[in-house]
């Protein structure tokens, strides 16, 4: 008989790297529900990224610029290649694709409001436009996903931008089954599709596969838009070279990559986390293929996947990247993952509305439940309450504008009169994985591993 | 990001124009691959033991009376030469490994393109109806031709990398596509023995077909076979010294169409780059089905 | 009555000219010989014929007109179509009708793959045979066939119904035979009038729809997915 009053052995809690308790957790629940698990959010594992680069700024060899009176340029045009009407930003950070019907109505209308507060863009998803969004967008760019859920040539002549989804970061080549939590009644509308269902996605597009085939489908949009809106293609970051190239020959103008880290409302777990190359190498891979091809300056990259500070930005503009996007990120500064909510003037806390969902405030990636704590990714009217458009917008749009802060900060130090002439040379590495994914020295040696010449 | 295009000419009257025919096909499909284009040409089968090399130039030009003089020296027999642009073809009445050996002794540098008794490659990097004018493919006769357009996705854009892929003698092949298990068939290939010019997913679908044609089967067969052991995407057109065949995956998600008159058959990617042919307005036109082949033979 | 030829004029000529027509009126579209996106995007209520084989995309993305082909079409005919017609005299591609969401696509050849894939409630009438996974994915509306399937009709199939005339190759996942109830017979009656395609005979047609047993998942199902 054990006597439990002693205390355990030294190695009673060896830990296992390959069977570890999340992993013994995931195995356990796929064997009571026999599928696989779906979940909201990007890729949580640790993966070599920005925070592995380093600025360097200047010092006797460079000088800075000042901070107040000597301007550092963040205005991005895109999309001008081929005759339309440029997107002009304010600044290089625009929110990316995410659909209503993963956010709330608030949510999309408070992202519309940000990004014109802000002076940049923000983009539809994969339920169609919302009248409320495009009404406080700015600047719209309208999505053509392989679902085609609401998509009309109405709303097409509506927006300023189209942006062609072959793929996100969180499940590049990925379709399958999602949980029937979000098919609200009135999504369930728009999406004409019965409410309440386990929704099937599509992987491929409907009417046309691969890239000599996209050039007609391409050519199909200009055609419905009159060759006045920009054409942007959307692809997860994998083969990125040869898929960047195929996507310029296929006339796109605009290339948005969006890497491993990148967010979903809800997919597979294995997609998430197995499929996919991170941001920080994509974008160079990506810059490099266009400057292979001479079309650097004529086809603009957006580069999207966890990017959180305005050093993220720099890095992957310094990279190669003409602007990026940020999804998660703008939801969090809205309140995601927040353990209060404000509510007719008082405050709540929610950590017991996480822990109904099995999270916490901080661990939340429970969007695909429908049941969001802050009433960002639900259909839940009593959620949705929880968010105010107008609070929410200006928390995104100071978030995004101190980024920008951040960004020109940066610039400046490096002696840069426009965040756009960044460039790789003044980055280093501090691991030799980063330094050989973003192909930058490893600080302290000349060394690029990897490089042949 | 490829086009494919064939003819198969039934009427003899029409042989003369083969090359006259083809050539708004390939411009046509330059639409979805600008910057490389290969076109195969069967014409004047040569008896039997003797064979045509299409041959690829060095870098910086080849003095192709030198390799001729050599390779008669070294075979006992004089090849004849016809230059075309800057590279040639050699016709040559010896037993084709020993020409090969001869050439890789020899000219390692030269580019062997295709072999056969009516087969004849060209192809380079640039735009199809450049690669037509430099070639003289306008004014050239024959039975059958293949071509395919290419929109390069390596950073080095090279001739090796195009379409057709000429594995055995006779034999060519265009794909449109993207086979997904590409890399695991090549080991297979080259643990048998089999060489290979190009990290390219068709050239292992051409060795396929060399390789199984080789041990004793048909075309059809082949076909069949590479249907099992090849994963993925594809529009396959390949020709022999006698047949012309079409073949389409399961999915039948790349494009193909097929006309067909009593006078000839024609295959494109897209039904616009059939539109020039004579009588095209009556033709039977129809796309395979998927994972039928469709074969004209002689 | 406006001739526009596509051997003097481009796509995105004819396209603007088009665009650009009074409710009512009438076009030719000729000589176009394969060519890809004509009549695209077109809101007007106008009458336009394309005299011969025409490529990818015809009329596709459009709320609004009548098109007719003399011809066949390449893929995705009246695909996202969302109100008005496309008669196609011909036979079609593949992705026939893809994602359109309302009018009607007639079909008086075959079509190929896909026809109807992710139908979001237009209407489909195919004359002749369709090709495999017809009705993929096909969320709402109606397709009929009047001749035979090949593989995976209805293959994951949400709310739209197929109607089969002649054989059904095999069924797709979820797809399944149903009776056939008399307000179906009068839809088809009503379709059969609409296409001209009188051999098409109501009370002797297939009815295929959802077994919804892919609605809501279930683990003992999970190879059909």
């Amino acid at each position: 008989m054990t006597d439990t009053s002693l205390p355990l052995p030294a190695d009673a809690r060896r830990h296992s790297a390959t069977f570890p308790p999340e992993i013994i957790g995931q195995i356990q629940r796929t064997a009571v529900e026999g599928h696989y698990e779906i979940r909201g959010g990007g890729a949580k594992r640790s993966v070599p990224g920005f925070d592995d680069l380093v600025f360097l700024t200047a010092s006797v060899s460079r000088y800075p610029l000042e901070g107040y009176r000597e301007r550092c340029d963040t205005r991005t045009v895109l999309g001008a290649r081929n005759g339309a009407a440029p997107i002009e930003l304010d600044i290089p950070i625009t929110i990316a694709g995410m659909s209503f019907g993963a956010l709330s109505r608030n949510a999309k209308e408070a992202l519309g409001l940000a990004a014109t507060m802000a002076g940049t863009s923000t983009t539809t998803g994969d339920g169609g436009m919302i009248p409320e969004e495009r009404e406080a967008s700015k600047t719209l760019v309208y999505q053509l996903l392989p679902s085609r859920y609401g998509f009309n040539p109405r709303d097409l002549l509506k927006a300023d931008a189209v942006e062609i989804v072959v793929g996100q970061g969180a499940k590049p080549g990925g379709g399958g089954i999602l949980l029937g939590q979000k098919v609200s009644e009135q999504v369930a509308e728009m999406r004409t599709l019965p409410a309440g269902i386990d929704q099937r996605s599509a992987s491929r597009h409907p009417d046309w596969t691969g890239p000599d085939d996209l050039r007609i489908k391409i050519a199909e949009l200009r055609e419905a838009t009159n060759w006045e809106k920009p054409i942007y293609v959307k692809i997860g970051a994998t083969r990125v070279e040869n898929d960047v190239k195929l996507c310029v020959a296929a006339g796109a103008d605009v290339v948005v990559l969006d890497g491993l880290q990148g967010g979903t409302a809800a997919t597979q777990d294995v997609f998430i986390e197995h499929a996919g190359i991170p941001t920080m190498p994509a974008v160079r891979l990506a810059a490099g293929a266009l400057r292979d091809i001479g079309m650097q300056d004529e086809v603009q990259l957006i580069v999207s996947g966890g990017i959180r500070t305005g050093a993220d930005v720099a890095k992957a503009i310094a990279l190669g990247a003409d602007a990026v996007s940020i999804g998660t990120a703008a939801l969090i500064a809205m309140g995601c993952n927040s353990r209060t909510y404000t509510l007719d003037g008082e405050v709540h806390d929610a950590t017991e509305d996480y822990a109904r969902l099995g999270t916490a405030p901080g661990y939340c990636h429970h969007m695909h439940t429908g049941s969001c704590p802050m009433g960002i990714t639900t259909q839940d009217p009593d959620l949705e309450r929880r968010l105010d458009p107008e609070v929410a917008a200006r928390k995104v749009a100071n978030y995004v504008l101190a980024m920008t802060m951040e960004v020109t900060a940066l610039a400046r130090a490096c002696g840069k009169s426009d965040v756009h002439n960044l460039e790789p040379e003044d980055l280093v590495a501090l691991t030799v994985e980063a330094a050989a994914m973003a192909r930058v020295p490893l600080a302290g040696t000349s060394w690029i591993p990897g490089r042949e010449t | 990001m490829c086009g494919i295009v064939g003819l198969h000419l039934r009427d003899e009257s029409l042989y003369p124009r083969l090359g006259e025919l083809l050539t708004p096909m390939l411009v046509a499909m330059g639409e979805r691959g600008p910057d490389s284009a290969g076109i195969a040409l069967y014409a004047d089968e040569l008896p039997v033991g003797t064979l045509r090399w299409s041959l690829r130039a060095a870098a910086g030009g080849t003095a192709w009376d030198e390799v001729a003089d050599r390779l008669g020296t070294v075979l006992g027999t004089m090849p004849a030469v016809r230059r075309v642009d800057t590279d040639a073809v050699l016709t040559v009445d010896a037993d084709a490994e020993h020409v090969r050996k001869a050439l890789d002794d020899w000219f390692p540098e030269l580019g062997i393109v295709s072999y056969g008794r009516a087969l004849e490659v060209y192809k380079d990097v640039g735009h199809p109806a450049d690669i037509l004018e430099r070639y003289g493919i306008a004014e050239r006769a024959g039975y059958q031709a293949l071509g395919h357009t290419r929109m390069a996705t390596e950073s080095a854009v090279t001739t090796e990398h195009s379409h057709p892929f000429a594995a055995g003698p006779d034999l060519c092949l265009v794909h449109n596509g993207s086979f997904s298990n590409y890399a695991t068939v090549r080991r297979r290939l080259a643990d048998a023995g089999i060489t290979f010019d190009t990290d390219n997913d068709s050239e292992v679908a051409a060795q396929y077909l060399a390789y199984e044609i080789g041990n004793g089967a048909d075309l059809g067969q082949a076909l069949d076979s590479l249907m099992t052991a090849l994963d993925g995407f594809y529009t396959l057109l390949v020709a022999t010294e006698t047949e012309f065949a079409v073949v389409r995956d399961r999915s039948a998600c790349k494009p193909a169409v097929i006309a067909e008159t009593d006078e000839y058959v024609a295959m494109a990617s897209e039904y616009h780059a059939l539109a020039t042919l004579p009588a095209i307005d009556t033709a039977y036109v129809f796309e395979p089905m998927p994972q039928e082949i469709h074969t004209w033979s002689r | 009555m406006v001739t526009l030829s596509c051997a003097e004029l481009t796509t995105t000529e004819i396209n603007r000219r088009l665009r650009e027509l009074p409710r009512g009126s009438t076009v030719t579209i000729t000589e176009p010989r394969g060519r890809h996106n004509l009549a695209v995007g077109l809101f007007p209520q106008i009458d336009i014929t394309v005299d011969g084989n025409a490529g990818y995309f015809i009329g596709g993305l459009c709320d609004g007109p009548d098109v007719s082909v003399n011809g066949f079409v390449g893929w995705s005919v009246g695909e996202n179509l969302m109100s008005g017609t496309v008669r196609v005299h011909g036979s079609a591609s593949e992705c026939a009708g893809a994602s359109a969401h309302g009018g009607e696509i007639y079909i008086e050849g075959d079509a190929s793959s896909r026809a109807g894939i992710s139908l979001k409630g237009g209407t489909l009438v195919v004359a002749g045979g369709v090709g495999h996974m017809t009705g993929f994915m096909a969320q709402a509306g109606v397709i009929v066939v009047g001749g035979d399937t090949q593989e995976a009709l209805g293959d994951s199939l949400y709310e739209a119904v197929i109607y089969v005339g002649g054989r059904v190759g095999s069924l797709g996942s979820d797809a399944r035979i149903e009776d056939l109830g008399d307000e179906d017979v009068l839809l088809l009656k009503e379709l059969v009038e609409r296409s001209g395609f009188d051999h098409i005979e109501p009370e002797n047609m297939t009815r295929v729809a959802s077994a919804r047993e892919l609605y809501n998942f279930r683990a003992s199902m999970s190879q059909a997915y």
